[in-house]
């Protein structure tokens, strides 16, 4: 069994490692092509500036997302052949469609983008960045439907001992894609914004390039304050859809092993204890459950207990809890995240409608580690939302035991997940290097030979083409 | 034809399309090593392929999304049984793909040189990797009831998969040298040229050798010696006129015949595997075929729906990028950017 367990550290890690920068592309490139907008329309060549200098970030950022991404699309079959037999009729087709649809939108155009910015006009220039965006955010939605069909199998009927799609309609209206795919997004959305803000923040803290790094700070405000309500009314929706299709990753995440009162109250924290199925010490905030279950003060929630009985009585004798605490910790780092960006957005736009965004010296030094807070926030909701799905792989049809490659032995296993860690290792710390170097750097001193900062080639491409 | 078939010929197409775009990525990638002398000759190779090698890779991510939607089937078998090689493959193309960025981002001789060996190893290794694989598979692999693969060192390496393997390598790298001598001027398009030719002979061994490997290891020729026989031949004959063309600086010229003998080969395992996707060494009643693989009818109509809508518009957008950049680098110094 320490094959299962192999492949799901590996799975868990070079998952969570490549869903770091995902949601930075999605997001730098939304801003990008923003900015690139504001140049076209407004003329001004400080929009171009501020393309040029996001986008070496985001590129740099790229590359790192593409390579991680490549694994992603192959592990299914490396290390979960019994699950790719079982699902590859429905789950495989939004792979394929993703790939064909979103992987060669984005590949084509960016490389159309660095190297045609003398070769197009600014409008075509401008549309290449656009569909880079375009191509992201399509790439998401695919995989997502994916996802969606694990946490929520629709659309498929069992035959031929496996689940085959019957219904692409149902498949796309999933409704947990239409919960995930939102939220998801607004996450990416943030995790950009607040990259934007942070590194803007540490700029008017030097009070290097203040104009430049004040309009930085706007539209990474503007963009974050989207990303961050977003989320909050999203996640919101994710509870309500938990509710009937996934009451026991509810539960899980409340900790509640006995069916809670009505009206039910939010749990901010308590102590559990796995082993006894016991939760003590809660502080809890009153009717807040129910209203985000059911968008009602009152209503009350099943417990793991009541669900686990049900379970066993459709599926047969186990143990359906999904591990209780991180599920639950998981859900609360995640929301915690999001409740603080809000409040940063909110709080920055005040200050910049008052213009003392610049001289605000608190909050600008805030906003340098709240950079890490969207990062935080996605890889604990992905946390929540796969470790609660435990113990199945896809929701009541496979349980992940079952579903990993039988011919695959646990040495090769452990060979893979050291070299991926060892080299996802080295891939993050060069980034963070890269990163510290370019923000060390700034905008305004690169002459010359520093058009390598935007250009992965050092020979053109933006940094060169808008003469 | 049945839709499963109809999948099989797409999969092969993006392997093709593979072979054919990325082979002349990983050739300028190993071209680093050999043809350059400098830092600036290092910089006008990797520009010829910068804006295209990204998306050219895709085919190859594209092709394995294919095979999980089709071929569910075979798509865990394949990945699952080699296991191994495709963490290489995977590390290889990480390097690669990160090194193409990371390279220029430090003022380091110690930092490029690095990343360097990062392209050249990422461009070397990936094709091998093919080349074995699809060998191995036309040859049979251990194949068991259950559709599982349990192979062994053997099964991946022996004569005819390293043939097969060098064989990519070398019509890759001939074929990434005659890019270069399309897409530069002077010095460099004429080193490009003089490389060419004398790999020519070497690619061209291998190329003999691996085609009467084929028939030895194989029932290839046997059971499809209707289509093969004539393929071969006719890339043999072209393959033998190369050497003139190159010579005499047809350079289209040339790197469509590398392109075409490619193409050939690659086509040819996907010949010599129908109508069967696996074969097995164990029983031949083992033997996985296109229709036991695939997925049911409603997907295949679906994902044929959409192959059919989505391919041309990549096709036309994908042309477009080349007509883009369809011009030689010059070696002006002050117009490096191209």
């Amino acid at each position: 069994m320490e094959e299962v367990l192999l492949s799901r550290i590996q799975f868990a890690s070079t998952t969570l490692f490549h869903f770091i920068f995902v949601p930075l592309s999605i997001g730098l490139a939304l801003i990008i092509a923003i900015m690139q907008t504001l140049y076209v329309v407004k003329k001004k060549e400080i929009y171009m500036k501020m393309t040029k200098f996001w986008s070496v970030f985001f590129l740099i950022n790229f590359a790192i997302g593409v390579v991680t991404g490549i694994f992603q699309e192959f592990q299914f079959g490396m290390n979960w052949s019994a699950y790719s037999r079982f699902v590859g009729d429905i789950f495989g087709a939004p792979l394929a469609v993703e790939a064909l649809l979103a992987f060669f939108l984005e590949s084509t155009f960016i490389g159309i983008w660095i190297f045609g910015a003398d070769k197009l006009s600014k409008k075509l220039h401008l549309a290449s960045i656009w569909l880079v965006s375009i191509g992201t955010v399509l790439s998401a939605f695919w995989i997502l439907a994916a996802n969606s069909f694990m946490q929520n199998p629709v659309g498929y009927v069992l035959q031929n001992g496996r689940a085959e799609m019957n219904d692409i309609i149902a498949l796309l209206t999933n409704e947990k894609l239409w919960v995930a795919f939102p939220h998801t997004i607004f996450g990416s959305i943030a995790t950009g914004a607040f990259f934007v803000i942070g590194v803007s923040a540490f700029y008017l803290l030097k009070e290097r390039q203040v104009d430049f790094f004040r309009k930085s700070m706007t539209i990474g405000l503007l963009v974050g304050l989207v990303g961050g309500m977003g989320l909050a009314f999203t996640g919101h929706s994710q509870a309500q859809y938990l509710m009937h299709a996934q009451p026991m990753k509810m539960a899980a995440a409340e900790g509640l092993w006995e069916d809670s009162g009505d009206p039910a109250a939010w749990t901010v924290i308590a102590k559990i204890d796995s082993k006894d199925r016991i939760t003590t010490g809660r502080i809890e905030i009153p009717y807040l459950l129910s209203y985000l279950s059911y968008n009602e003060f009152s209503g009350k929630v099943l417990g793991m207990d009541t669900l686990n009985k049900q379970m066993i009585e459709k599926y047969g004798e186990g143990d359906y809890i999904p591990p209780v605490k991180t599920t639950f910790w998981s859900f609360r780092i995640m929301a915690g995240t999001g409740g603080a960006l809000v409040g940063a957005s909110l709080l920055g736009l005040l200050l910049l409608f008052r213009k003392k965004i610049a001289s605000s010296t608190l909050y600008l030094k805030l906003m340098i580690p709240v950079i890490f807070l969207p990062f935080i926030g996605n890889s604990f909701g992905w946390i929540m939302s796969e470790m609660g799905r435990q113990p199945w792989v896809v929701n009541g049809l496979m349980k992940t035991a079952d579903a990993i490659s039988p011919n695959v032995s646990a040495g090769s296993i452990l060979f893979s997940l050291i070299s991926f860690s060892t080299i996802y290792t080295i891939l993050g710390i060069i980034m963070v290097v890269l990163f510290v170097k370019v923000i060390q750097r700034g905008p305004e001193e690169r002459k010359k030979q520093d058009v390598s900062i935007t250009d992965p080639f050092n020979v053109g491409g933006v940094a060169d083409g808008t003469k | 034809m049945a839709l499963s078939d109809l999948w099989f010929v797409l999969i092969a197409v993006l392997f093709i399309g593979f072979i054919f775009l990325e082979g002349f990525d990983f050739g300028v990638g190993m071209s680093l090593k050999f043809l350059a002398k400098d830092e600036r000759d290092k910089r006008i190779l990797i520009h010829t392929i910068g804006p295209v090698w990204d998306a050219n890779e895709v085919w190859l991510i594209t092709a394995g999304g294919a095979m999980f939607a089709a071929f569910p089937h075979w798509y865990a078998t394949v990945f699952s049984g080699y296991y191994l090689p495709f963490v290489v493959l995977l590390m290889a193309l990480i390097a690669r793909g990160v090194a193409f960025e990371f390279r220029e981002k430090v003022d380091s001789p110690k930092w490029v040189n690095v990343w360097d060996w990062a392209i050249f190893a990422g461009s070397t290794l990936p094709p091998f990797l093919l080349g074995v694989l699809f060998t191995s598979m036309l040859k049979g692999m251990p194949v068991d009831g259950d559709m599982n693969l349990y192979a062994g060192f053997l099964d991946f390496v022996n004569v005819y998969t390293v043939v097969g393997g060098i064989t990519f390598v070398l019509l890759s790298y001939l074929h990434g040298l005659l890019f270069v001598t399309l897409k530069t001027e002077g010095s460099m398009r004429k080193r490009a040229k003089e490389a060419a030719l004398k790999i020519y002979w070497a690619a061209g061994a291998s190329v003999l050798l691996f085609t009467g490997l084929t028939a030895v290891y194989t029932n290839a020729f046997a059971d499809r010696g209707a289509v093969l026989i004539p393929l071969f031949a006719v890339v043999l004959v072209l393959y033998a006129l190369l050497h003139g063309f190159i010579a005499k600086g047809r350079e289209a010229f040339s790197f469509t015949i590398t392109g075409i003998t490619l193409i050939a080969i690659m086509a040819s395992f996907f010949i010599g595997l129908f109508p069967n996707v696996m074969i097995s060494t164990i029983d031949s009643a083992f033997n996985m075929t296109i229709r036991e693989a695939a997925s049911g009818q409603y997907s295949l109509k679906l994902m044929t729906f959409v192959a059919l809508t989505m391919v041309p518009i990549v096709i036309a957008y994908t042309i477009w990028s080349y007509y883009i950049f369809r011009k030689r680098l010059t070696e002006d110094a002050d117009h490096l950017e191209y």
